[in-house]
């Protein structure tokens, strides 16, 4: 499979010079339906209802996801993720780049065509521009014309949907990091906090910016994903293909004439499938870098081929070795299920059940011990040896705790005064522990002691924490 | 920003920047005259088939890296960089530390100073300020005095009713804002005999256990070597001085024979640093009244150190 595929050798292009920088040429797509356009709609649906939805979910009287940043605490629905939780976030990743290697291996560009913001923004931002300005030859004549009253009032409407959707995108964004009744209220009296105003901007300018102009520019210079992920595809890894077995020779043709006679295939070169793609290339040129994997071209000549009355599929979802070796559809799902496959798809659910197990059994309590280091053991009046901690006691959970703290490790080892400390909801106090022990109860230096750290009133909260102990 | 020491660095820098950066705007310029034949590879091959091609950057790409060019001669006009040059905002880490702590003061310096106009002992006994304290006490003192204050070796316990320099409230509030130098000088010169009497003797003030000869030889010479002058003829010590009592059983450094030896011998240098420039007058009343809270301060109730 060739990585990048060579520009087209059409006669003009052939040993000209040409400058080092492309001058970029719109792209106009044109509307396309049909089973893979639905599932890209029902994605962008979800992944916008979810977006949109998400923030304003109330749960147990705060917002339901909430990424508290100057608190430091990420809340999603009933958990609470502090800091030290920075773990789940790096298991969350490899989840996330895990589903990708699978789904990559199994269907390509899947995650390109159907769910990345770039092409459900573009999605969003074309229909709009579609509404307005009409379908690609409408908005390519429009382009061409010279500015009039009904150019500019069509460009001036265009825009600003596209910047009323975009900034409500930043305002969304921002409002998964301050609650977002609360930037609601402070957009309405126009109190914003210049941090807020600046991300709802930022955000919003990158949406206008990308999902407007930059587009399929994004895919073809900016992304890295695009880049990299061509090293998870193999021969059985399932593509947009055009058969040009059955396609070749191309050409138009009456509907009357038998074209086989004349020696034509199936294709009837109406190029649709060029102007339906949303990157601009030909797929009858094979597997292209720039190709996002949408299979707007499939459901475009899938229509053309009922139309011509021939079969559908000349272009669809194929493999490198289907189409080699003249596999038919058993063949090539047969194959998906290949030891890469395999293996991607176990480390996936292992990681996944290993992650549900650890939040499963999370403590909603964590204790740091820290020893002082100044004063090393002090000795008391009735010889007991002491020692002095700092225990930086977490309530991580939702409600306020009693919590007790206890020793254990030595004989005779205890905590001073009767200790029981209250900790409000998900907060942390810093408490001062004295300890004391007999001097004959173990050895000189260091003895590992344990801290344990239980709710009074939920014996399934408890911790315990190693600590050492000096004696002399 | 300290300058450098030769002189020769600040132009070199200032021209070596200076040279990369337009060197580099230069350069994006003739590469946009630069031209290309379509199709061509670079003759690079990896894994015997992947070919490098000379394919053409979008144009705004370009432009973005003359807008590094532009913001790179910006920055330098505006924030130090050109070697000793300051630029036209005058930036520094040490006035931007400054700007910062005048912003926090002016925050925070309004929840200690309701206190500071407030009589020691009532913020002594005010929950709130005592959480204030305990959390400047954590951060400032705990690294000698311990985070219960009971000190350690050479670091007195804060809690018990012995005090160095006194503890009342007016004492204490001094300790910190000033800082203490209690010195013991060293007395080698007695000889190492006479020395071990003397500790004898300072132990059996206590009520320790001491060999009561050496005890006895001990008595005379702790008024003839000048013990007294700071420590009292009853060796109760004296406050204005530092000097601790020896009478009872509370130990800076440990009561052991040994260790008396050695303090007597050597010496003790003992440093409470000032806090006044560093915390500043609230800050230290708000510790003052902890500490004088915590069990020790003289006509306070004792109460246990508690969260």
């Amino acid at each position: 499979m060739s990585e990048v595929a060579p520009p087209p050798q059409t006669q003009d292009t052939v040993a000209i010079e040409q400058s080092l920088y492309e001058v970029h040429h719109k792209i106009h797509p044109r509307a396309v339906t049909g089973w893979f356009a639905t599932w890209r709609w029902s994605l962008v649906w979800f992944t916008q209802l979810l977006f949109y939805g998400l923030c304003w979910l109330p749960w147990n009287g705060r917002q339901a996801v909430l990424f508290e940043l100057a608190e430091r605490k990420f809340y999603i629905f009933g958990l609470i993720f502090w800091p030290q939780d920075v773990f789940y976030l790096a298991i969350l990743l490899i989840v996330a780049a895990y589903t990708l290697f699978l789904f990559t291996a199994i269907g390509g560009r899947l995650f390109c065509g159907y769910a990345c913001p770039q092409t459900v923004y573009t999605e969003i931002f074309l229909w709009i521009e579609r509404k307005i300005e009409g379908d690609r030859h409408a908005r390519i004549r429009l382009d061409d014309e010279p500015l009039s009253a009904r150019k500019l009032s069509l460009k001036t409407a265009k825009h600003g949907a596209w910047i009323a959707v975009a900034l409500w995108t930043g305002f969304t964004f921002v409002g998964y990091f301050t609650p977002i009744r609360t930037l609601a209220s402070e957009v309405l009296s126009l109190s914003l906090g210049p941090w807020e105003t600046f991300w709802v901007l930022f955000y919003g300018f990158a949406t206008y910016g990308n999902a407007g102009w930059m587009r399929e520019q994004v895919c073809k210079y900016m992304c890295p994903y695009a880049r990299f992920q061509s090293v998870m595809f193999d021969p059985d890894t399932l593509i947009v293909t055009y058969d040009a077995k059955r396609g070749e020779p191309r050409g138009s043709r009456s509907k009357k004439a038998d074209y086989k006679a004349e020696g034509k295939g199936d294709c009837v070169d109406c190029g649709i499938c060029v102007q339906v793609c949303p990157t601009g290339i030909d797929i009858r040129d094979g597997l292209q870098y720039e190709c996002i994997g949408c299979s707007a071209c499939i459901d475009a000549c899938d229509q053309v081929m009922d139309k011509m009355h021939y079969p559908r599929g000349l272009i669809r979802y194929s493999t490198e070795n289907a189409l080699l070796k003249n596999w038919g559809r058993k063949e090539i799902l047969g194959h998906i299920l290949r030891p890469r496959i395999m293996i991607y798809g176990a480390i996936l659910v292992l990681i996944i059940a290993a992650a549900a197990a650890g939040l499963a059994s999370r403590q909603p309590l964590k204790v740091d011990v820290i020893r002082d280091r100044g004063t090393l053991e002090r000795e008391e009046d009735d010889g007991m040896i002491e020692n002095s901690y700092r225990l930086q006691i977490m309530n991580v959970s939702e409600t306020a705790h009693r919590y007790t703290i206890g020793v254990s490790g030595l004989n005779g080892i205890e905590v001073e005064h009767q200790r029981i400390v209250e900790i409000p909801a998900a907060t942390t106090h810093s408490v001062v522990v004295e300890v004391h022990a007999p001097p004959e109860s173990g050895k000189k230096g260091f003895n590992r002691i344990y801290f344990e750290i239980s709710a009074v009133d939920d014996a399934k909260i408890a911790v315990r924490e190693p600590a050492s102990f000096l004696l002399p | 920003m300290s300058d450098f020491v030769s002189g020769f660095w600040s132009p070199y820098i200032t021209v070596m920047v200076l040279t990369g950066v337009i060197g580099c705007g230069v350069f994006l310029w003739l590469q946009g005259r630069a031209r290309y034949v379509a199709g061509q590879t670079m003759g690079h091959v990896w894994d015997e088939t992947l070919e490098e091609y000379n394919n053409p950057l979008p144009n705004w790409w370009r432009w973005m890296f003359f807008l590094t060019v532009f913001f790179a001669l910006g920055y330098l006009a505006l924030y130090p960089g050109l070697g000793s040059y300051r630029g036209q905002f005058g930036w520094s880490s040490q006035g931007q530390y400054n700007r910062e702590m005048a912003a926090a003061d002016a925050t925070y310096g309004k929840i200690f100073a309701v206190y500071l106009k407030q009589d020691l002992k009532t913020v002594a006994a005010d929950p709130k300020a005592r959480e204030i304290g305990q959390r400047l006490f954590l951060n400032y003192c705990a690294q000698c005095h311990g985070s219960d204050a009971k000190g350690g070796k050479g670091f007195p316990n804060l809690t018990d009713k012995d005090w160095l320099w006194g503890g009342t409230p007016d004492k204490i509030e001094e300790t910190i804002l000033n800082g203490r130098n209690g010195i013991m000088p060293p007395f080698a010169v007695l000889g190492p005999e006479p020395i071990q009497d003397l500790a004898n003797y300072v132990r059996s003030l206590s009520g320790l256990s001491h060999d009561p000869a050496r005890a006895a030889k001990g008595q005379p010479l702790f008024a003839s070597s000048g013990c007294t002058a700071c420590h009292g003829a009853d060796a109760r010590g004296n406050p204005m001085m530092g000097a601790p009592n020896l009478s009872d059983k509370i130990w800076l450094f440990g009561s052991s024979e040994a260790t008396i030896v050695e303090t007597i011998t050597q010496g003790r240098n003992l440093t409470m640093p000032a806090q006044k420039d560093f915390l500043g007058a609230a800050k230290v009343h708000l510790l003052a009244a902890f500490v004088y809270g915590s069990g020790g301060g003289v006509d306070a109730p004792p109460t246990p150190v508690t969260q």
